[in-house]
């Protein structure tokens, strides 16, 4: 059974057994502006809980997301080399960035239900 | 939240309408000004080069500046910088610096001959300093006056000379930098044809009860569509203009900075200006670096203060200013390095995130302009 769970930072994340899908929310990208680039991880690199894991940039400014889970980057996101819009059109789908074999799944329980995440976004604006 | 003075933000005669249009503010030079509109600032910026956009920069200084007595407030201001101001005819403007005793840039600004006086306009950011610059030199030669009734809009764009033209038809053949007092769908204002984009464009100095009313007619123009401060400086990375407080400071000065063109041929032989001995020496032998445009030939943007390696790794210079340019399609940044560094194709390498990107110095400007030539 897949679960949808979302960071303080605005990252979420799609767990399936143990592999993971993490992008940046629909508020992320529109806080952001248009994406032009996406810096993502090497695949094999290991990740920590709350530690930088891409970066993402906006005309203007850089901003880091950050590894909502600890595990190994087992694929990243291509398309955002040449497309990085995708992640402002589809931020939820197709701007996905990487997936993650989580080492330790009941990190996921730490992280808002999709409802926590709305009524967090709610309480900053 | 880390804690604020408290000191509430100012606000442009715009700011309600900024607000309705749906703009995202952030806090600039002690104002809340639109970073942009709900287009976002890649269209913006395009729109600019393609149609006409409609900036609020209010937020800058308006100063009059008028000799007491029978002084010429010309010869006045050219103490304070290196460019020739004699010179301009009535309605003429030009580009100029205030330069401090060391040789560096104190702001820059635009400098009109308006006949009985001459009116300035300075940088947000520095505008109190450079009224109190104005005062503590020329107080007994000219009136200074900061013109804080005053609102400002520029216009920028290929289809701005056809949509002001419909109000004030001599808009189409102004010369680019002259300024004339028009009337503007009945409203007095002071046009010139001048802007800090790289296309044709004119900067429209209005009295603040006005500039709401004009805003929104000009808005309903069909080609004219608001931009803000995000697009402005998109838009003029790419021209390769100076922003002060990152590509030119006190601590930079004309040469280096790549202007000398402001100081005109008789201030060169004259001086009379503040660091002129350490100007005109560097105009004679060379400045030992020099501003440049830098093009990172990977995708990854390089932002300001991103350190410029030689090919060994040795530190040769930094970046000024650097983002991406939706025209260039890619990422521009300018910045200072070693003179023997500085001519075109010449490689770099710039330290992003611990890792060494490729770049290469390019020529400014980044896309071409587009002023008016008549």
């Amino acid at each position: 059974m897949s679960k949808e769970r979302y960071t303080e930072e605005h990252e979420w994340v799609r767990a399936e057994n143990d592999i993971c899908t993490v992008g940046i929310s629909v508020y992320a990208q529109e806080q952001l502006g248009d994406v032009v680039y996406v810096e993502l991880p090497e695949v094999g690199r290991q990740l920590q809980k709350g530690k930088e894991m891409a970066v993402v940039e906006s005309v203007k400014a850089a901003s880091e997301v950050y590894a909502p889970v600890s595990g190994e980057v087992v694929e990243v996101n291509g398309a955002l080399t040449g497309d990085p819009a995708t992640v402002n059109r589809d931020a939820m789908g197709e701007g996905w960035f990487v997936k993650i074999r989580m080492s330790n799944p009941a990190e996921l329980d730490q992280l808002m239900d999709a409802d926590a995440y709305k009524t967090y976004v709610e309480g900053l604006s | 939240m880390t804690a604020s003075t408290d000191v509430p933000s100012k606000r442009t005669p715009l700011y309600d309408l900024h607000l309705e249009l749906g703009a995202k503010m952030v806090p600039f030079a002690g104002y809340d000004m639109p970073v942009n509109y709900p287009a976002g600032i890649m269209a913006e910026h395009r729109h600019t080069r393609e149609r006409a956009s409609l900036f609020d920069v209010s937020h800058m200084g308006q100063i009059r500046l008028t000799a007491k007595g029978g002084g010429n407030a010309a010869d006045a201001l050219e103490t304070l910088v290196p460019g020739e101001i004699r010179e301009l005819a009535p309605g003429q403007m030009r580009y100029t610096l205030f330069t401090n005793e060391a040789g560096g840039i104190l702001d820059d600004l635009m400098v009109t001959n308006s006949g009985d006086h001459l009116f300035l306009v300075v940088n947000a950011a520095h505008k109190e300093a450079d009224a109190a610059h104005l005062r503590a030199h020329l107080a007994e030669r000219c009136e200074i006056e900061e013109l804080t009734t005053r609102a400002l809009l520029a216009l920028q764009g290929p289809a701005a000379a056809e949509v002001l033209g419909r109000f004030a038809p001599q808009c189409r053949t102004m010369p680019f930098m002259s300024a004339s007092f028009l009337v503007l769908d009945g409203m007095t204002a002071l046009v010139s044809r001048s802007g800090y984009t790289g296309e044709d464009g004119f900067e429209i100095s209005v009295a603040a009860k006005d500039v709401e009313p004009l805003a929104r007619r000009l808005l309903a123009e069909p080609e004219v569509e608001p931009a803000g401060l995000g697009a402005r400086d998109s838009l003029r990375l790419e021209a390769g203009l100076c922003l002060h407080g990152q590509d030119i400071d006190e601590t930079t000065t004309p040469i280096e900075a790549g202007l000398a063109w402001t100081i005109g041929k008789r201030r060169r032989a004259e001086g009379g200006f503040p660091g002129a001995e350490t100007i005109l020496r560097q105009l004679r032998e060379g400045a030992s670096r020099r501003r440049v445009g830098i093009r990172p030939e990977e995708r990854a943007p390089a932002r300001a203060h991103t350190e410029i390696r030689d090919e060994t790794g040795r530190r040769i210079g930094e970046v000024t200013s650097g983002g991406f340019g939706p025209t260039v399609g890619g990422p521009i940044a300018m910045g200072y390095v070693e003179k023997e560094f500085s001519a075109e194709g010449t490689t770099l390498r710039l330290a992003v995130r611990g890792r060494e990107m490729p770049a290469r110095v390019v020529r400014l400007p980044f896309v071409p302009t587009n002023y008016y030539r008549g």
